[in-house]
């Protein structure tokens, strides 16, 4: 389980995040959602270590993350898999060795093995003849799914995706989200999905987290989503051409 | 505080980066086994790619050097062996780890803060540190021991392509045969003179390694960012060589 307690984060005297609290279930998959701006990354980014808030504790099932060594913050990261905003492939290599990169580096198995764990994690996001191309090679959307394919290559407990469809376009955009929910059910893992596409909410999560202000402003199931009445989130959703009410209309095609 | 009052900081604030930066290099050395393959990567970018263009500096560095140096001092009283025992020192002592720093600090301290910039501005680092790997120790350690062990060999294949070319030009062009330069730097060669240039070319290559991967490790705002990273890495490094330069030279000899 992943617990925020309220945390704080400036930058420059500029405060992002100004006491967020927040809790992440055991298999469940929770979407933060918000404004671009509001924060969200920069907490998803706490949520892992790669930031330290100014005051306030991560706890990762109960080891509070900003009080232990970097050793046992290495360790605790090997649990999660993240799929950064733009894929973060490294492009000095070939898709195939940025799937191989995790296994090769924190595994002792035969390279036999690791190629044929890779092909596997290479089929689940449905790319499996991507192998000896470069990142530079790749579309957006094939970049992002290589990058989840390394993600999910140490079979971690909790998949972080930041901002999954952006820049995408909608059918790209509906296969990154079926794929999040396969993965969610198939490998049974945590997931925390930042976006501001609440088409991908309402077909990935169980749970949503509405950013405001710095702080968590809004939190429930979605179906507690659909009743929501608060002025603020229901100009956010508007804005993303949905309708409050008693459902909520995707624009986008169901897939 | 203000803005500017930050600003007024900003050296202070870097230096104490780069010295928390290099800590965590230095404990990282402990994780060098993992890391190998990557030393050994970097040793070829840094050192046998520079070479063709630190031999071809150091020729012509050595050639104009005796060229110069039998223009100003030959006369019919001074013997022309005085022209190798002139300019061998003057490339074991500072042509030849001071012309390959330079060329380095461009080739090299570019090329390490263009690398490093584009993996922070596109969150290659922090996918590293994700997966628990330890970036510091992936990226900073390798090209920064590659620095301190390539340097000295490039500086030692500058001085002998640099004699090489001062002896053949000297030879050629009739100011001075070969057998009066050699006997004349043999005369008055000092051992500790190779000891310094070594230790120079061993403290040159620390820190444009260092200097360049501080930049580019720190890189922000996109491909701005990564410009102005490049730029200071070869600037700051070129800088920081002549002071470290006048400081080894004031202090050693």
């Amino acid at each position: 389980m992943i617990t925020v307690e309220n945390i704080y984060k400036s930058f420059g005297g500029t405060p992002v995040i100004r006491g967020a609290s927040l809790e992440v279930h055991e298999g469940e998959t929770l979407a933060i959602i918000g404004r671009s701006g509001s924060g969200k990354s920069v907490l998803l980014k706490n949520m892992i270590g790669l930031l330290q808030p100014d005051s306030g504790r991560v706890l990762i099932d109960g080891t509070d993350i900003n009080r232990v060594s970097y050793r046992q913050l290495q360790k605790i990261r090997q649990h999660f898999g993240v799929l950064f905003q733009g894929g973060a492939l490294f492009d000095s290599m070939s898709s195939f060795d940025n799937v191989a990169f995790p296994l090769r580096t924190f595994s002792s198995r035969p390279e036999a093995e690791i190629r044929h764990e890779v092909q596997e994690c290479l089929s689940m996001v449905e790319l499996t003849d991507v192998g000896p191309k470069f990142p530079s090679e790749l579309s957006g959307g094939m970049r992002k799914r290589v990058a989840l394919a390394r993600a999910i290559a140490m079979r971690p407990r909790y998949i972080m995706y930041d901002e999954p469809t952006s820049g995408l376009d909608p059918e790209t955009s509906n296969t990154i989200d079926e794929l999040i929910r396969n993965l969610a059910t198939r490998l049974r893992v945590t997931s925390v999905v930042v976006t501001h596409d609440m088409h991908s909410v309402l077909s990935i999560a169980d749970r949503a987290a509405f950013v405001n202000e710095g702080r968590i402003w809004w939190s429930g199931t979605i179906p507690e989503l659909h009743l929501c009445t608060d002025p603020v989130l229901c100009d956010f959703i508007r804005a993303n051409e949905y309708q409050i009410g008693e459902h909520l209309v995707p624009v986008r095609p169901e897939d | 505080m203000t803005a500017l009052t930050l600003r007024l900081f900003d050296p202070l604030i870097s230096l104490g980066r780069f010295a928390l930066l290099l800590g965590r290099a230095f404990r990282s050395t402990g994780e060098i086994g993992r890391y190998s393959r990557n030393i050994l990567d970097q040793m070829v970018h840094i050192g046998i790619e520079s070479l063709p263009i630190v031999a071809l500096a150091a020729l012509f560095s050595g050639a104009v050097t005796t060229m110069q140096t039998a223009h100003q001092l030959v006369s019919p009283f001074i013997p022309v062996s005085i022209i190798g025992a002139v300019v061998v020192p003057s490339v074991i002592l500072e042509l030849g780890a001071v012309v390959t720093g330079f060329l380095l600090a461009g080739r090299v301290g570019a090329r390490i803060a263009a690398e490093l910039g584009t993996m922070r501005v596109t969150e290659q680092i922090d996918a590293l540190e994700a997966m628990g790997l330890n970036s510091v120790g992936y990226l900073i350690v390798p090209r920064v021991l590659a620095g301190v062990v390539m340097f000295p060999v490039l500086y030692v294949a500058a001085c002998v392509v640099a004699i090489g070319g001062g002896i053949f030009v000297g030879h050629y062009t009739g100011e001075v045969p070969a057998g009066e330069f050699v006997a004349g730097a043999r005369e008055f060669f000092k051992p500790f003179d190779a000891t310094f240039g070594l230790i120079k070319s061993l403290v040159f290559g620390f820190l444009i390694t260092a200097i360049s991967c501080y930049k580019g490790y720190y890189t922000d705002g996109g491909a701005e960012g990564v410009g102005r990273a490049t730029t200071e890495a070869a600037v700051t490094s070129c800088v920081y060589l002549l002071l470290a330069d006048l400081v080894l030279a004031s202090t050693l000899l």
